[in-house]
């Protein structure tokens, strides 16, 4: 009659075996940052209070989401660029999964600075804790200065198209912004293309489009279990994908359709990617 | 100019940013300083002219009738939060209108306005550093500064229109030292208002500096807008850490009606408005003015942010 039974959580511990033991005040030392005489920089980031952000970071990685990168060798130690990615799961633990990878995986940790919502600095506390970490409001201005700054920079060219998406849509990119790519023509920046599976099934949403016009917000999903409104992912596993740099030249102010071409070679690889890393997959949580 | 004297005339000269303006430009003894003025100046040095006189009215002509003016420096924009909108906005835009047909009528070959960088106004969707050709949006959230833009629109069309005026905007960020601005009073409040959950990155400007950079804006082929910015950046908890100040957070629903209700019990001067300075970023890029000007800050950043206390 009584038999042991094994636990998900002691399943899970089986699975993904010992993770590294990463020297985070190493590697949040070795981190490049343009620090004043208060240790700030211009956007407002300070290592200091860096630590907090890359533990919860390095948790989230290794322990919730176990993530897994492929690729590292693509990502460069010094110099400008562009990391480009699919962007969805409702919340935003993409960026997180991304930053976490180049800062954990790499010989030389990278921060990189993701583009974030306009909307962010008038978020109570998420307002300077973003700023904090390094992350900065998505105008062209501020990726031009850190870009300038030979500073690793993330781009989601779907934005709020992408990370809304609801469960059917998974794994199929929409819309591409052509932001990105004037400004990697522009600043002379290499893009890596990045893809990222898991997220989507962090969250699985329908989207409840009355609610979202009556609420006048961009969608409003809601997921299949409590709270029913995605506030905590489901511990997915997470697989990055870095790709081979690539470079662009052309005019930074040419049409869109010229760009279009541009964009889309990006936009193909990334979903060859994504392809590429939904075969290796072999169950969504681990 | 030989060994002439340049006349320089500044509006607002009796104000402690005048006064400090004056000062510097009377130790290079290449300026006779005219001031403009409705306050008294006591204490002036005796080289010093001074007139008692309204902007607007005809006897600020007179000062720039004779033809030798060789500048223009107008600090006289009054911001008193509790003087009557209808007077300030006379006052400002008025005054300042004059004093361009003055220097145009009276062939003044310089003139150099104190804007702010405040123009640009805090807004969440603010790049995090602002360039001279950003639009002008304080007054959209905030008609206070409704003047102060409106002046520096005025000036900009000047600046285009009089080609043989050597028009100059310095648009500097919160200047802080012993005067009496917003910045630095709320920086001397031992408890100082701030917003829970917000501390947005602030650039300081010691007044001293910022006189320098009128020093080099009077320089002559100088000619167009720009940004002044002090010796960095920080978040505004930090400039009050340094202070040690004990600030009080309020969530922001609430602090609203609560200054507006102490603005009216005349508790506080600051009005409402104001708050979205201590919310949102509103920075400049400052790289114009090193560039065209050579103005670089010659305070640090610490000493830029203890001024504020040097005033007894």
């Amino acid at each position: 009659m009584h038999t042991p039974r094994v636990g998900l959580l002691d399943r899970l511990r089986q699975l993904r075996g010992s993770p590294p033991d990463d020297d985070l005040v190493g590697r949040t030392q070795a981190l490049v940052v343009r620090g004043n005489e208060f240790g700030y920089d211009e956007f407002g980031l300070s290592k200091d209070s860096l630590k907090i952000a890359v533990r919860l970071a390095t948790w989230l990685y290794r322990h919730y989401f176990r993530a897994t990168a492929f690729g590292i060798e693509h990502i460069p130690a010094t110099g400008r660029v562009l990391f480009v990615s699919n962007h969805s799961g409702q919340l935003p633990f993409d960026g997180l999964v991304i930053g976490a990878a180049t800062f954990l995986e790499p010989a030389q940790p990278r921060l990189v600075r993701s583009m974030v919502e306009y909307f962010v600095p008038s978020v109570p506390f998420a307002s300077y804790l973003f700023a904090r970490w390094g992350q900065i409001t998505g105008t062209p201005e501020n990726c031009r200065r850190l870009l300038s700054a030979e500073e690793a920079v993330l781009v989601f060219p779907e934005g709020a198209r992408g990370i809304s998406k609801p469960f059917s849509k998974r794994y199929q990119l929409a819309e591409f912004g052509k932001g990105f790519m004037r400004l990697a023509l522009e600043m002379g920046a290499p893009i890596v293309p990045v893809a990222v599976i898991g997220a989507e099934e962090q969250a699985p949403a329908i989207n409840v489009a009355p609610l979202a016009r009556l609420l006048r917000t961009p969608s409003f999903p809601i997921v299949p279990y409590p709270p029913f409104v995605p506030l905590v992912p489901l511990p997915v596993k997470y697989r990055v994908y870095f790709g081979e740099p690539m470079t662009f030249t052309g005019d930074a102010d040419d049409d869109d359709d010229v760009l279009d071409e541009q964009v889309k070679v990006v936009k193909n690889r990334i979903q060859s990617m994504i392809h590429v890393g939904l075969r290796e997959r072999e169950h969504v949580f681990w | 100019m030989g060994d002439r004297l340049r006349k320089v005339v500044i509006t607002g000269i009796s104000g402690r940013l005048g006064r400090i303006v004056a000062r510097r430009l009377h130790h290079d003894l290449d300026y006779q300083i005219v001031g403009l003025d409705r306050r008294p100046m006591p204490g002036r040095p005796k080289d010093i002219e001074h007139h008692l006189v309204d902007l607007r009215s005809k006897k600020a002509r007179d000062v720039f009738r004779a033809g030798d003016v060789d500048a223009l420096v107008h600090l006289g924009v009054m911001h008193d939060p509790r003087a009557r909108p209808a007077e300030l906005y006379s006052w400002n835009i008025t005054g300042t209108t004059k004093l361009l047909e003055y220097c145009q009528a009276y062939r003044v070959p310089k003139v150099v306005l104190l804007s702010s960088a405040n123009v640009y106004g805090p807004r969440p969707d603010n790049p995090q550093f602002l360039t001279e050709e950003a639009p002008l949006l304080a007054a959209q959230r905030f008609p206070q500064m409704r003047d102060l833009v409106e002046i520096d629109h005025l000036v900009s069309t000047f600046l285009w229109r009089a080609a043989g005026v050597e028009t100059v905007i310095l648009r500097p960020v919160h200047i802080v030292g012993p005067v009496h601005n917003a910045p630095s009073n709320y920086l001397r409040i031992e408890r100082p208002p701030v917003l829970l959950g917000f501390d947005p990155m602030v650039q300081l400007i010691h007044v001293q500096d910022v006189a320098e950079a009128i020093v080099s804006a009077l320089a002559p082929a100088r000619r167009g807008i720009y940004n002044i910015v002090g010796p960095g950046e920080v978040p505004l908890s930090t400039v009050l850490q340094e202070l040690q100040r004990e600030p009080v957070a309020i969530p922001h629903p609430f602090a609203k009606p609560l200054l507006s209700l102490a603005f009216r019990l005349g508790f506080s001067s600051f009005p409402v408005a104001e708050l979205d300075f201590i919310r949102y970023v509103c920075m400049v890029d400052g790289r114009r003015a090193t560039a065209e000007l050579g103005f670089r800050p010659q305070h640090g950043l610490r000493e830029t942010i203890h001024a504020v206390d040097e005033l007894v």
